[in-house]
Protein backbone atom coordinates (compact mmCIF):
# COMPACT_ATOMS: atom_id res chain seq x y z
CA UNK A 1 0.00 0.00 0.00
CA UNK A 2 1.47 3.20 -1.01
CA UNK A 3 0.81 6.85 0.20
CA UNK A 4 -1.55 8.85 -1.52
CA UNK A 5 1.74 11.43 -2.19
CA UNK A 6 3.49 8.44 -4.12
CA UNK A 7 0.36 7.15 -5.90
CA UNK A 8 0.10 10.94 -6.96
CA UNK A 9 3.85 11.50 -8.28
CA UNK A 10 3.97 8.22 -10.19
CA UNK A 11 -0.13 9.28 -12.14
CA UNK A 12 1.54 10.91 -15.60
CA UNK A 13 -1.80 12.92 -15.98
CA UNK A 14 -1.53 14.62 -12.42
CA UNK A 15 2.43 14.75 -12.79
CA UNK A 16 2.45 16.64 -15.85
CA UNK A 17 -0.52 18.92 -14.87
CA UNK A 18 0.85 19.98 -11.62
CA UNK A 19 4.15 20.87 -12.99
CA UNK A 20 1.98 22.88 -15.93
CA UNK A 21 0.13 24.61 -13.50
CA UNK A 22 2.77 25.08 -10.81
CA UNK A 23 4.63 26.87 -13.87
CA UNK A 24 1.16 28.92 -14.77
CA UNK A 25 1.16 30.28 -11.08
CA UNK A 26 4.51 30.73 -10.74
CA UNK A 27 4.99 32.83 -13.97
CA UNK A 28 2.25 34.79 -12.76
CA UNK A 29 3.41 35.26 -9.47
CA UNK A 30 7.07 36.55 -10.94
CA UNK A 31 5.47 39.30 -13.28
CA UNK A 32 4.16 40.52 -10.17
CA UNK A 33 7.46 41.55 -8.96
CA UNK A 34 9.81 41.14 -12.06
CA UNK A 35 9.84 41.10 -16.04
CA UNK A 36 12.72 41.66 -18.38
CA UNK A 37 11.15 44.64 -19.56
CA UNK A 38 7.94 46.85 -18.85
CA UNK A 39 5.51 45.09 -20.83
CA UNK A 40 3.44 48.83 -21.33
CA UNK A 41 6.40 50.91 -22.76
CA UNK A 42 6.09 51.52 -26.12
CA UNK A 43 9.29 51.74 -28.13
CA UNK A 44 8.95 52.01 -31.76
CA UNK A 45 12.48 51.90 -32.62
CA UNK A 46 12.35 48.31 -31.45
CA UNK A 47 9.49 47.20 -33.30
CA UNK A 48 8.98 43.39 -34.41
CA UNK A 49 13.00 42.48 -33.45
CA UNK A 50 13.98 38.86 -33.65
CA UNK A 51 14.85 37.63 -30.50
CA UNK A 52 18.08 38.20 -28.98
CA UNK A 53 19.85 37.85 -25.68
CA UNK A 54 17.73 40.85 -24.46
CA UNK A 55 14.63 40.32 -26.00
CA UNK A 56 14.16 36.38 -25.65
CA UNK A 57 11.23 35.91 -27.64
CA UNK A 58 11.58 39.26 -29.86
CA UNK A 59 9.20 42.48 -29.81
CA UNK A 60 5.57 42.97 -31.24
CA UNK A 61 4.80 45.68 -33.46
CA UNK A 62 5.39 48.57 -30.86
CA UNK A 63 8.53 47.55 -29.76
CA UNK A 64 7.29 45.70 -26.48
CA UNK A 65 9.08 42.71 -25.53
CA UNK A 66 7.22 39.64 -26.17
CA UNK A 67 8.14 37.42 -23.16
CA UNK A 68 7.41 39.98 -20.41
CA UNK A 69 3.92 40.63 -22.13
CA UNK A 70 3.62 37.01 -22.11
CA UNK A 71 4.44 36.69 -18.67
CA UNK A 72 1.76 40.01 -17.64
CA UNK A 73 -0.40 38.08 -19.65
CA UNK A 74 -0.75 35.31 -17.14
CA UNK A 75 -2.08 37.46 -14.24
CA UNK A 76 -5.14 38.22 -17.01
CA UNK A 77 -6.04 34.33 -17.14
CA UNK A 78 -5.90 33.86 -13.42
CA UNK A 79 -7.61 36.69 -12.50
CA UNK A 80 -10.31 35.87 -14.76
CA UNK A 81 -10.27 32.42 -13.59
CA UNK A 82 -10.51 32.51 -10.20
CA UNK A 83 -13.16 34.56 -9.95
CA UNK A 84 -15.44 33.62 -12.22
CA UNK A 85 -14.78 30.11 -11.57
CA UNK A 86 -15.26 31.26 -7.83
CA UNK A 87 -19.01 33.19 -9.31
CA UNK A 88 -19.79 30.01 -10.26
CA UNK A 89 -18.68 27.70 -7.71
CA UNK A 90 -19.69 29.34 -4.73
CA UNK A 91 -23.61 30.39 -6.33
CA UNK A 92 -23.68 26.97 -7.95
CA UNK A 93 -22.68 24.90 -5.12
CA UNK A 94 -25.46 27.05 -2.49
CA UNK A 95 -27.79 26.37 -5.35
CA UNK A 96 -27.05 22.42 -5.82
CA UNK A 97 -27.05 21.91 -2.22
CA UNK A 98 -30.27 23.35 -1.22
CA UNK A 99 -32.02 22.15 -3.98
CA UNK A 100 -30.73 18.32 -2.83
CA UNK A 101 -31.47 19.50 0.74
CA UNK A 102 -35.13 20.61 0.45
CA UNK A 103 -36.29 18.60 -3.11
CA UNK A 104 -39.57 18.87 -3.94
CA UNK A 105 -40.72 21.46 -6.00
CA UNK A 106 -37.35 24.15 -4.78
CA UNK A 107 -35.30 21.52 -6.57
CA UNK A 108 -37.31 21.05 -9.72
CA UNK A 109 -37.56 25.30 -9.78
CA UNK A 110 -33.79 25.49 -9.65
CA UNK A 111 -32.78 22.52 -12.14
CA UNK A 112 -35.21 24.16 -14.65
CA UNK A 113 -33.25 27.83 -13.80
CA UNK A 114 -30.10 25.71 -14.81
CA UNK A 115 -31.69 24.69 -17.84
CA UNK A 116 -32.20 27.67 -19.10
CA UNK A 117 -28.65 29.26 -18.28
CA UNK A 118 -27.44 26.07 -20.23
CA UNK A 119 -28.90 28.34 -23.41
CA UNK A 120 -26.38 30.96 -22.98
CA UNK A 121 -22.88 29.74 -23.47
CA UNK A 122 -20.25 32.18 -21.81
CA UNK A 123 -19.69 34.15 -25.40
CA UNK A 124 -23.69 34.94 -25.79
CA UNK A 125 -23.77 36.14 -22.42
CA UNK A 126 -20.63 38.01 -22.85
CA UNK A 127 -21.90 39.63 -26.08
CA UNK A 128 -25.23 40.72 -24.16
CA UNK A 129 -23.27 42.34 -21.07
CA UNK A 130 -20.97 44.09 -23.65
CA UNK A 131 -24.17 45.12 -26.12
CA UNK A 132 -25.48 46.95 -22.99
CA UNK A 133 -22.11 47.74 -20.72
CA UNK A 134 -19.48 48.32 -23.17
CA UNK A 135 -16.64 45.57 -23.16
CA UNK A 136 -14.01 44.62 -20.12
CA UNK A 137 -12.55 42.48 -18.19
CA UNK A 138 -15.39 42.70 -15.51
CA UNK A 139 -17.98 41.79 -17.98
CA UNK A 140 -16.16 39.23 -19.00
CA UNK A 141 -15.67 37.91 -15.26
CA UNK A 142 -19.49 38.01 -14.99
CA UNK A 143 -19.89 36.25 -17.83
CA UNK A 144 -18.07 33.76 -17.47
CA UNK A 145 -18.76 33.42 -14.02
CA UNK A 146 -22.76 33.11 -14.99
CA UNK A 147 -22.03 30.39 -17.43
CA UNK A 148 -20.72 28.25 -14.59
CA UNK A 149 -23.32 28.34 -12.23
CA UNK A 150 -25.58 26.03 -13.86
CA UNK A 151 -22.81 23.62 -14.10
CA UNK A 152 -21.60 23.39 -10.53
CA UNK A 153 -25.15 23.64 -9.23
CA UNK A 154 -26.17 19.94 -11.38
CA UNK A 155 -23.23 18.32 -10.46
CA UNK A 156 -23.35 19.45 -6.75
CA UNK A 157 -26.95 18.61 -6.75
CA UNK A 158 -26.15 15.24 -8.04
CA UNK A 159 -23.58 14.26 -6.08
CA UNK A 160 -25.39 15.69 -3.04
CA UNK A 161 -28.81 13.51 -3.79
CA UNK A 162 -26.08 10.48 -3.60
CA UNK A 163 -24.85 11.17 -0.16
CA UNK A 164 -28.16 12.45 0.89
CA UNK A 165 -29.55 8.24 0.44
CA UNK A 166 -26.42 6.78 2.48
CA UNK A 167 -27.14 5.42 6.35
CA UNK A 168 -25.17 7.70 7.62
CA UNK A 169 -27.24 9.99 6.66
CA UNK A 170 -30.04 8.37 8.06
CA UNK A 171 -28.22 8.09 11.60
CA UNK A 172 -27.46 11.98 11.63
CA UNK A 173 -31.17 12.46 10.54
CA UNK A 174 -32.09 10.22 13.82
CA UNK A 175 -29.94 11.85 16.03
CA UNK A 176 -31.71 15.16 15.70
CA UNK A 177 -29.47 17.10 13.16
CA UNK A 178 -30.90 19.70 11.70
CA UNK A 179 -31.07 19.36 7.93
CA UNK A 180 -28.42 22.36 6.83
CA UNK A 181 -25.82 20.95 10.15
CA UNK A 182 -25.69 17.53 8.25
CA UNK A 183 -25.48 19.40 4.91
CA UNK A 184 -22.37 21.15 6.18
CA UNK A 185 -21.01 18.64 8.28
CA UNK A 186 -21.68 15.06 6.21
CA UNK A 187 -22.60 16.01 2.59
CA UNK A 188 -20.44 18.88 1.83
CA UNK A 189 -17.41 16.94 2.79
CA UNK A 190 -18.02 14.04 1.24
CA UNK A 191 -18.96 15.65 -2.46
CA UNK A 192 -15.36 18.05 -2.13
CA UNK A 193 -13.34 15.63 -4.13
CA UNK A 194 -16.28 15.91 -6.95
CA UNK A 195 -15.95 19.37 -6.66
CA UNK A 196 -12.12 19.81 -6.50
CA UNK A 197 -11.94 18.36 -9.64
CA UNK A 198 -14.58 19.97 -11.81
CA UNK A 199 -13.24 23.10 -10.33
CA UNK A 200 -9.85 22.37 -11.86
CA UNK A 201 -11.50 21.61 -15.33
CA UNK A 202 -14.11 24.85 -15.34
CA UNK A 203 -10.66 26.87 -14.58
CA UNK A 204 -9.41 25.58 -17.54
CA UNK A 205 -12.75 26.29 -19.78
CA UNK A 206 -12.64 29.75 -18.14
CA UNK A 207 -8.81 30.57 -19.34
CA UNK A 208 -9.86 29.54 -22.87
CA UNK A 209 -12.74 31.72 -22.35
CA UNK A 210 -10.98 34.55 -21.33
CA UNK A 211 -8.76 34.57 -24.01
CA UNK A 212 -11.58 33.99 -26.72
CA UNK A 213 -13.50 37.35 -25.23
CA UNK A 214 -9.90 39.07 -25.31
CA UNK A 215 -9.29 37.99 -29.00
CA UNK A 216 -12.77 39.29 -29.52
CA UNK A 217 -12.21 42.41 -28.12
CA UNK A 218 -14.54 42.07 -25.56
CA UNK A 219 -12.28 40.96 -22.42
CA UNK A 220 -9.52 42.31 -20.79
CA UNK A 221 -8.98 45.97 -22.36
CA UNK A 222 -5.35 47.42 -23.49
CA UNK A 223 -2.75 48.62 -22.09
CA UNK A 224 -3.30 45.45 -19.62
CA UNK A 225 -1.90 42.46 -21.66
CA UNK A 226 -3.49 39.44 -22.55
CA UNK A 227 -2.88 36.46 -24.01
CA UNK A 228 -5.81 36.63 -26.33
CA UNK A 229 -5.38 40.17 -27.31
CA UNK A 230 -2.00 39.79 -28.47
CA UNK A 231 -3.16 37.11 -30.88
CA UNK A 232 -5.37 39.82 -32.55
CA UNK A 233 -3.18 42.10 -32.57
CA UNK A 234 -0.67 39.11 -34.34
CA UNK A 235 -3.30 38.46 -36.61
CA UNK A 236 -2.76 41.58 -38.78
CA UNK A 237 0.50 40.88 -39.09
CA UNK A 238 0.89 37.39 -40.22
CA UNK A 239 3.04 37.93 -43.17
CA UNK A 240 5.46 39.32 -41.03
CA UNK A 241 5.98 38.45 -38.24
CA UNK A 242 4.43 34.52 -37.74
CA UNK A 243 5.90 33.59 -35.14
CA UNK A 244 4.24 36.53 -33.05
CA UNK A 245 0.91 34.46 -33.62
CA UNK A 246 2.28 31.73 -32.40
CA UNK A 247 3.53 32.21 -28.56
CA UNK A 248 0.84 33.45 -27.01
CA UNK A 249 -1.58 30.15 -28.56
CA UNK A 250 1.33 27.66 -27.26
CA UNK A 251 1.05 29.66 -23.47
CA UNK A 252 -2.84 29.03 -23.32
CA UNK A 253 -2.79 25.86 -24.75
CA UNK A 254 -0.24 24.80 -21.92
CA UNK A 255 -1.95 26.56 -19.19
CA UNK A 256 -5.43 24.72 -19.91
CA UNK A 257 -3.70 21.30 -20.66
CA UNK A 258 -1.76 21.35 -17.20
CA UNK A 259 -5.76 22.21 -15.58
CA UNK A 260 -6.70 19.37 -17.55
CA UNK A 261 -4.46 16.90 -17.13
CA UNK A 262 -4.57 18.16 -13.12
CA UNK A 263 -8.07 17.36 -13.22
CA UNK A 264 -7.67 14.08 -14.45
CA UNK A 265 -5.44 13.18 -12.28
CA UNK A 266 -7.41 14.44 -9.41
CA UNK A 267 -10.33 12.30 -10.67
CA UNK A 268 -8.17 9.21 -10.95
CA UNK A 269 -6.56 9.80 -7.49
CA UNK A 270 -10.09 9.96 -5.84
CA UNK A 271 -11.91 7.55 -7.26
CA UNK A 272 -9.50 4.49 -8.02
CA UNK A 273 -12.11 1.86 -9.79
CA UNK A 274 -13.17 4.70 -12.14
CA UNK A 275 -8.96 4.83 -13.26
CA UNK A 276 -8.88 1.66 -13.87
CA UNK A 277 -11.50 0.80 -16.02
CA UNK A 278 -10.01 3.65 -18.30
CA UNK B 1 -43.87 8.27 -24.30
CA UNK B 2 -46.51 11.23 -24.92
CA UNK B 3 -46.27 12.01 -21.38
CA UNK B 4 -42.56 12.11 -21.28
CA UNK B 5 -43.19 14.01 -24.91
CA UNK B 6 -45.62 16.83 -23.47
CA UNK B 7 -43.58 17.00 -20.07
CA UNK B 8 -40.28 18.08 -22.12
CA UNK B 9 -42.45 20.83 -24.61
CA UNK B 10 -43.68 22.50 -21.39
CA UNK B 11 -40.35 22.69 -20.26
CA UNK B 12 -38.89 23.39 -23.89
CA UNK B 13 -41.52 26.14 -24.01
CA UNK B 14 -40.54 27.33 -20.30
CA UNK B 15 -37.05 27.49 -21.16
CA UNK B 16 -37.95 29.79 -24.66
CA UNK B 17 -40.13 32.45 -22.55
CA UNK B 18 -37.43 32.44 -19.95
CA UNK B 19 -35.03 33.13 -22.21
CA UNK B 20 -36.81 35.51 -24.36
CA UNK B 21 -37.28 37.46 -20.79
CA UNK B 22 -34.02 37.85 -20.23
CA UNK B 23 -32.53 38.63 -23.73
CA UNK B 24 -35.35 41.34 -23.48
CA UNK B 25 -35.00 42.78 -20.42
CA UNK B 26 -30.87 42.65 -20.80
CA UNK B 27 -31.08 44.46 -24.03
CA UNK B 28 -33.99 46.32 -23.99
CA UNK B 29 -34.61 47.39 -20.44
CA UNK B 30 -31.11 47.16 -18.97
CA UNK B 31 -30.05 50.10 -21.40
CA UNK B 32 -32.59 52.72 -21.13
CA UNK B 33 -33.90 54.10 -23.90
CA UNK B 34 -32.55 52.26 -26.79
CA UNK B 35 -32.71 55.70 -29.05
CA UNK B 36 -30.37 57.23 -26.91
CA UNK B 37 -28.01 54.69 -27.18
CA UNK B 38 -28.13 54.54 -30.98
CA UNK B 39 -27.99 58.17 -31.20
CA UNK B 40 -25.11 58.42 -28.71
CA UNK B 41 -24.54 60.70 -25.68
CA UNK B 42 -24.30 64.41 -27.50
CA UNK B 43 -27.76 63.56 -29.42
CA UNK B 44 -30.06 66.97 -28.49
CA UNK B 45 -33.20 66.08 -26.19
CA UNK B 46 -35.57 66.77 -29.22
CA UNK B 47 -34.12 64.49 -31.36
CA UNK B 48 -33.92 61.84 -29.16
CA UNK B 49 -37.78 62.21 -28.10
CA UNK B 50 -38.53 62.19 -32.20
CA UNK B 51 -36.92 59.13 -33.09
CA UNK B 52 -38.28 57.44 -29.80
CA UNK B 53 -41.93 57.78 -30.74
CA UNK B 54 -40.55 56.79 -34.45
CA UNK B 55 -39.53 53.55 -32.97
CA UNK B 56 -42.24 53.28 -30.68
CA UNK B 57 -39.77 52.71 -27.21
CA UNK B 58 -42.32 55.32 -24.97
CA UNK B 59 -44.43 52.69 -24.84
CA UNK B 60 -44.66 50.41 -21.84
CA UNK B 61 -41.56 47.47 -21.75
CA UNK B 62 -44.57 44.77 -21.64
CA UNK B 63 -46.40 46.06 -24.50
CA UNK B 64 -42.99 46.03 -26.76
CA UNK B 65 -42.10 42.79 -24.95
CA UNK B 66 -45.67 41.37 -26.49
CA UNK B 67 -45.21 42.89 -29.75
CA UNK B 68 -41.46 41.41 -30.23
CA UNK B 69 -42.98 37.85 -29.13
CA UNK B 70 -45.84 38.53 -31.77
CA UNK B 71 -43.40 39.50 -34.56
CA UNK B 72 -40.90 36.67 -33.73
CA UNK B 73 -44.30 33.90 -34.03
CA UNK B 74 -45.27 35.94 -37.38
CA UNK B 75 -41.48 36.05 -38.70
CA UNK B 76 -41.38 39.66 -38.42
CA UNK B 77 -38.40 41.03 -36.20
CA UNK B 78 -38.49 44.67 -36.99
CA UNK B 79 -36.21 47.06 -38.53
CA UNK B 80 -32.65 47.88 -38.09
CA UNK B 81 -31.92 50.82 -36.90
CA UNK B 82 -28.94 51.34 -38.40
CA UNK B 83 -30.18 49.41 -41.55
CA UNK B 84 -33.02 50.33 -42.33
CA UNK B 85 -33.89 46.84 -43.54
CA UNK B 86 -35.93 44.47 -42.28
CA UNK B 87 -33.93 42.16 -39.32
CA UNK B 88 -35.18 38.84 -40.61
CA UNK B 89 -33.54 39.75 -44.28
CA UNK B 90 -30.34 40.33 -42.68
CA UNK B 91 -30.58 37.42 -40.57
CA UNK B 92 -31.49 35.08 -42.93
CA UNK B 93 -29.23 36.30 -45.25
CA UNK B 94 -26.51 35.71 -42.69
CA UNK B 95 -27.50 32.25 -41.61
CA UNK B 96 -26.85 31.25 -45.36
CA UNK B 97 -23.26 30.90 -44.00
CA UNK B 98 -23.28 29.92 -40.28
CA UNK B 99 -25.69 26.89 -40.76
CA UNK B 100 -23.42 25.25 -43.77
CA UNK B 101 -20.27 26.20 -41.36
CA UNK B 102 -21.72 24.52 -38.29
CA UNK B 103 -23.05 21.99 -40.44
CA UNK B 104 -19.84 21.39 -42.04
CA UNK B 105 -18.18 21.59 -38.52
CA UNK B 106 -20.21 19.11 -37.62
CA UNK B 107 -19.84 16.83 -40.37
CA UNK B 108 -16.39 16.63 -39.73
CA UNK B 109 -16.10 16.60 -36.18
CA UNK B 110 -18.28 13.10 -36.07
CA UNK B 111 -16.20 11.71 -38.68
CA UNK B 112 -12.46 12.84 -37.18
CA UNK B 113 -13.91 11.40 -33.52
CA UNK B 114 -15.46 8.38 -34.68
CA UNK B 115 -12.22 7.40 -36.19
CA UNK B 116 -10.25 8.34 -34.21
CA UNK B 117 -12.14 6.78 -31.41
CA UNK B 118 -12.55 3.14 -32.38
CA UNK B 119 -9.00 3.45 -33.23
CA UNK B 120 -7.53 4.14 -29.74
CA UNK B 121 -10.47 1.31 -28.57
CA UNK B 122 -9.23 -1.06 -30.63
CA UNK B 123 -5.27 -0.77 -29.76
CA UNK B 124 -6.24 -0.42 -25.86
CA UNK B 125 -3.27 0.52 -23.71
CA UNK B 126 -1.10 -0.25 -26.60
CA UNK B 127 0.85 3.02 -28.56
CA UNK B 128 -1.55 3.87 -30.65
CA UNK B 129 -4.11 4.34 -28.03
CA UNK B 130 -1.64 6.62 -25.92
CA UNK B 131 -0.93 8.58 -28.49
CA UNK B 132 -4.31 9.21 -29.60
CA UNK B 133 -5.44 10.40 -26.43
CA UNK B 134 -2.07 12.27 -25.85
CA UNK B 135 -3.32 13.99 -29.23
CA UNK B 136 -6.97 14.70 -27.76
CA UNK B 137 -5.68 16.30 -24.64
CA UNK B 138 -3.91 18.56 -27.05
CA UNK B 139 -6.65 18.87 -28.71
CA UNK B 140 -9.17 19.90 -26.26
CA UNK B 141 -6.32 22.33 -24.99
CA UNK B 142 -5.79 24.76 -28.24
CA UNK B 143 -8.53 27.80 -28.34
CA UNK B 144 -10.49 26.65 -31.81
CA UNK B 145 -9.55 30.64 -33.03
CA UNK B 146 -5.41 29.86 -32.06
CA UNK B 147 -5.89 26.64 -34.13
CA UNK B 148 -7.52 28.64 -36.92
CA UNK B 149 -4.90 31.27 -37.37
CA UNK B 150 -2.37 28.31 -37.30
CA UNK B 151 -4.28 26.91 -40.24
CA UNK B 152 -4.08 30.43 -41.88
CA UNK B 153 -0.40 30.34 -41.08
CA UNK B 154 -0.11 27.24 -42.86
CA UNK B 155 -2.73 26.92 -45.26
CA UNK B 156 -2.57 30.53 -46.41
CA UNK B 157 0.63 32.30 -45.76
CA UNK B 158 3.40 29.33 -46.11
CA UNK B 159 1.20 26.94 -48.72
CA UNK B 160 -1.10 29.72 -50.54
CA UNK B 161 -3.64 26.76 -51.30
CA UNK B 162 -6.66 28.52 -49.66
CA UNK B 163 -7.76 32.41 -48.82
CA UNK B 164 -6.90 33.61 -45.29
CA UNK B 165 -10.27 34.79 -45.30
CA UNK B 166 -13.50 36.36 -46.88
CA UNK B 167 -16.31 34.44 -48.47
CA UNK B 168 -17.37 34.64 -52.10
CA UNK B 169 -20.94 33.94 -51.60
CA UNK B 170 -22.96 31.31 -52.50
CA UNK B 171 -23.57 32.56 -56.44
CA UNK B 172 -20.49 31.97 -58.34
CA UNK B 173 -21.40 27.88 -57.63
CA UNK B 174 -21.48 26.12 -54.52
CA UNK B 175 -17.32 24.87 -54.29
CA UNK B 176 -16.29 28.25 -53.97
CA UNK B 177 -18.36 28.84 -51.08
CA UNK B 178 -17.38 24.93 -49.49
CA UNK B 179 -13.97 25.94 -50.07
CA UNK B 180 -13.79 29.15 -48.07
CA UNK B 181 -15.53 27.27 -45.24
CA UNK B 182 -13.07 24.73 -45.45
CA UNK B 183 -10.58 26.14 -42.83
CA UNK B 184 -13.38 27.86 -40.44
CA UNK B 185 -14.97 24.34 -40.13
CA UNK B 186 -11.64 22.15 -39.21
CA UNK B 187 -10.73 24.86 -36.92
CA UNK B 188 -14.13 24.37 -35.43
CA UNK B 189 -14.25 20.43 -35.54
CA UNK B 190 -10.63 19.64 -34.33
CA UNK B 191 -11.48 20.90 -30.41
CA UNK B 192 -14.79 19.54 -30.42
CA UNK B 193 -13.25 16.40 -32.35
CA UNK B 194 -10.85 15.53 -29.30
CA UNK B 195 -14.01 15.50 -26.70
CA UNK B 196 -16.11 13.26 -29.06
CA UNK B 197 -12.96 10.49 -29.85
CA UNK B 198 -12.28 10.40 -26.04
CA UNK B 199 -16.14 9.78 -25.52
CA UNK B 200 -16.16 7.16 -28.14
CA UNK B 201 -13.52 5.18 -26.97
CA UNK B 202 -14.76 5.19 -23.31
CA UNK B 203 -18.01 4.14 -24.75
CA UNK B 204 -16.40 1.61 -27.19
CA UNK B 205 -14.54 -0.02 -24.62
CA UNK B 206 -17.53 -0.35 -22.21
CA UNK B 207 -19.26 -2.30 -24.93
CA UNK B 208 -16.09 -4.68 -25.72
CA UNK B 209 -16.65 -5.85 -22.34
CA UNK B 210 -20.48 -7.17 -22.96
CA UNK B 211 -21.08 -10.45 -23.61
CA UNK B 212 -22.29 -10.61 -26.81
CA UNK B 213 -19.59 -9.04 -27.97
CA UNK B 214 -17.54 -12.59 -26.38
CA UNK B 215 -20.54 -14.42 -28.45
CA UNK B 216 -19.69 -12.77 -31.69
CA UNK B 217 -16.08 -13.56 -31.31
CA UNK B 218 -16.86 -17.15 -30.77
CA UNK B 219 -18.80 -17.39 -33.66
CA UNK B 220 -15.77 -16.64 -35.75
CA UNK B 221 -16.77 -13.24 -36.75
CA UNK B 222 -13.96 -10.40 -37.91
CA UNK B 223 -12.76 -7.88 -35.31
CA UNK B 224 -13.37 -5.75 -38.24
CA UNK B 225 -17.06 -7.52 -38.39
CA UNK B 226 -17.72 -7.46 -35.01
CA UNK B 227 -16.27 -3.62 -34.26
CA UNK B 228 -18.40 -1.71 -37.14
CA UNK B 229 -21.55 -4.28 -36.86
CA UNK B 230 -21.95 -5.01 -33.15
CA UNK B 231 -19.67 -3.08 -31.30
CA UNK B 232 -20.51 0.72 -32.79
CA UNK B 233 -23.45 0.37 -32.89
CA UNK B 234 -24.42 -0.11 -29.75
CA UNK B 235 -21.94 2.33 -28.05
CA UNK B 236 -23.51 4.94 -30.38
CA UNK B 237 -26.14 5.95 -27.39
CA UNK B 238 -23.94 8.27 -25.50
CA UNK B 239 -21.87 9.41 -28.42
CA UNK B 240 -25.58 10.90 -30.20
CA UNK B 241 -26.31 12.67 -27.08
CA UNK B 242 -23.19 14.37 -26.64
CA UNK B 243 -23.30 15.47 -30.92
CA UNK B 244 -26.36 17.02 -30.04
CA UNK B 245 -24.55 19.54 -27.37
CA UNK B 246 -21.68 19.98 -29.33
CA UNK B 247 -23.81 21.19 -32.44
CA UNK B 248 -25.04 23.88 -29.85
CA UNK B 249 -20.90 24.45 -29.00
CA UNK B 250 -20.36 24.92 -32.84
CA UNK B 251 -22.90 27.46 -32.84
CA UNK B 252 -21.49 29.30 -30.07
CA UNK B 253 -18.26 28.92 -31.77
CA UNK B 254 -18.74 30.08 -34.83
CA UNK B 255 -19.03 33.50 -33.79
CA UNK B 256 -15.50 33.50 -32.88
CA UNK B 257 -14.41 31.54 -35.82
CA UNK B 258 -16.47 34.30 -38.05
CA UNK B 259 -14.24 36.87 -36.64
CA UNK B 260 -11.05 34.84 -37.16
CA UNK B 261 -11.82 34.49 -41.00
CA UNK B 262 -13.91 37.28 -41.54
CA UNK B 263 -16.61 35.46 -43.03
CA UNK B 264 -20.01 37.16 -43.07
CA UNK B 265 -22.15 35.36 -40.57
CA UNK B 266 -24.48 35.76 -37.85
CA UNK B 267 -21.40 36.46 -35.55
CA UNK B 268 -19.82 39.03 -37.89
CA UNK B 269 -23.36 40.29 -37.90
CA UNK B 270 -23.56 40.50 -33.70
CA UNK B 271 -20.66 42.51 -33.70
CA UNK B 272 -21.22 44.85 -36.29
CA UNK B 273 -24.57 45.81 -34.41
CA UNK B 274 -22.58 46.01 -31.25
CA UNK B 275 -20.50 48.40 -32.76
CA UNK B 276 -23.29 50.15 -34.70
CA UNK B 277 -25.12 50.22 -31.42
CA UNK B 278 -28.09 48.30 -33.43
CA UNK B 279 -29.59 47.10 -30.19
CA UNK B 280 -32.71 45.18 -32.22
CA UNK B 281 -30.29 43.01 -34.41
CA UNK B 282 -28.35 41.94 -31.65
CA UNK B 283 -31.39 41.29 -29.03
CA UNK B 284 -32.75 38.91 -32.03
CA UNK B 285 -29.49 37.10 -33.15
CA UNK B 286 -28.70 36.40 -29.69
CA UNK B 287 -32.53 35.14 -29.21
CA UNK B 288 -32.00 33.23 -32.37
CA UNK B 289 -28.84 31.48 -31.20
CA UNK B 290 -29.78 30.54 -28.61
CA UNK B 291 -33.41 29.75 -29.75
CA UNK B 292 -30.96 26.92 -31.52
CA UNK B 293 -28.88 25.79 -28.87
CA UNK B 294 -32.34 25.46 -26.51
CA UNK B 295 -34.15 22.99 -29.18
CA UNK B 296 -31.22 21.38 -30.24
CA UNK B 297 -30.94 20.42 -26.85
CA UNK B 298 -34.57 19.43 -26.99
CA UNK B 299 -33.99 17.09 -29.64
CA UNK B 300 -31.02 15.21 -28.30
CA UNK B 301 -33.34 14.62 -24.96
CA UNK B 302 -36.61 13.15 -27.27
CA UNK B 303 -34.17 11.10 -28.93
CA UNK B 304 -32.44 9.82 -26.31
CA UNK B 305 -35.41 8.49 -24.81
CA UNK B 306 -36.17 7.06 -28.13
CA UNK B 307 -32.77 5.10 -28.74
CA UNK B 308 -32.57 4.61 -25.01
CA UNK B 309 -36.22 3.77 -23.21
CA UNK B 310 -35.12 3.13 -19.90
CA UNK B 311 -34.76 7.46 -19.83
CA UNK B 312 -38.45 7.46 -19.51
CA UNK B 313 -38.87 5.66 -16.80
CA UNK B 314 -36.62 7.93 -14.94
CA UNK B 315 -38.22 11.01 -16.81
CA UNK B 316 -35.84 13.78 -16.82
Amino acid sequence: MTSLGQRALRHPSFAIGLVLTTLLVAVAALSLVWTPHSPYEIDMALRLRAPDASHWLGTDPYGRDIASLLLVGARASIVVGVIAVGIGLVIGVGLGLLAAARRGWVEEALMRVCDFGFAFPAILSAIMLTAVFGPGMVNAIVAIGIYNIPTFARITRASANAVWAREYILAARASGQSTWAITWEHVLPNIASVLVVQTTIRFAIAILAEAALSYLGLGTQPPQPSWGRMLSEAQTLLFQAPMLAVYPGVAIALAVLGLNLLGDGLRDLSDPKLARKR
Amino acid sequence: MALFLFKRLITLLATLAGTSIVVFAVLEVLPGNAAQVLMGPDASPEAVAALTAKLGLDQPALTRYGQWIAGLLTGDMGLSYAYSTPVGELVMQRLTLTVPLALMAMALTVVLALAAGVYAAARHHKAGDVGVMGLTQVGIAIPNFWFAILLILLFAVHLKWFAAGGFPGWEDGMLDGLRALILPALSLAVVQAAILARITRSSVLEVLREDFVRTARAKGASPRRVMWGHVLRNAMIPVITVMGLQFAELLAGTIVVESVFYLPGLGRLIFQSIANRDLIVVRNCVMLLAVMVVVVNFVVDVLYAVIDPRVKASDI
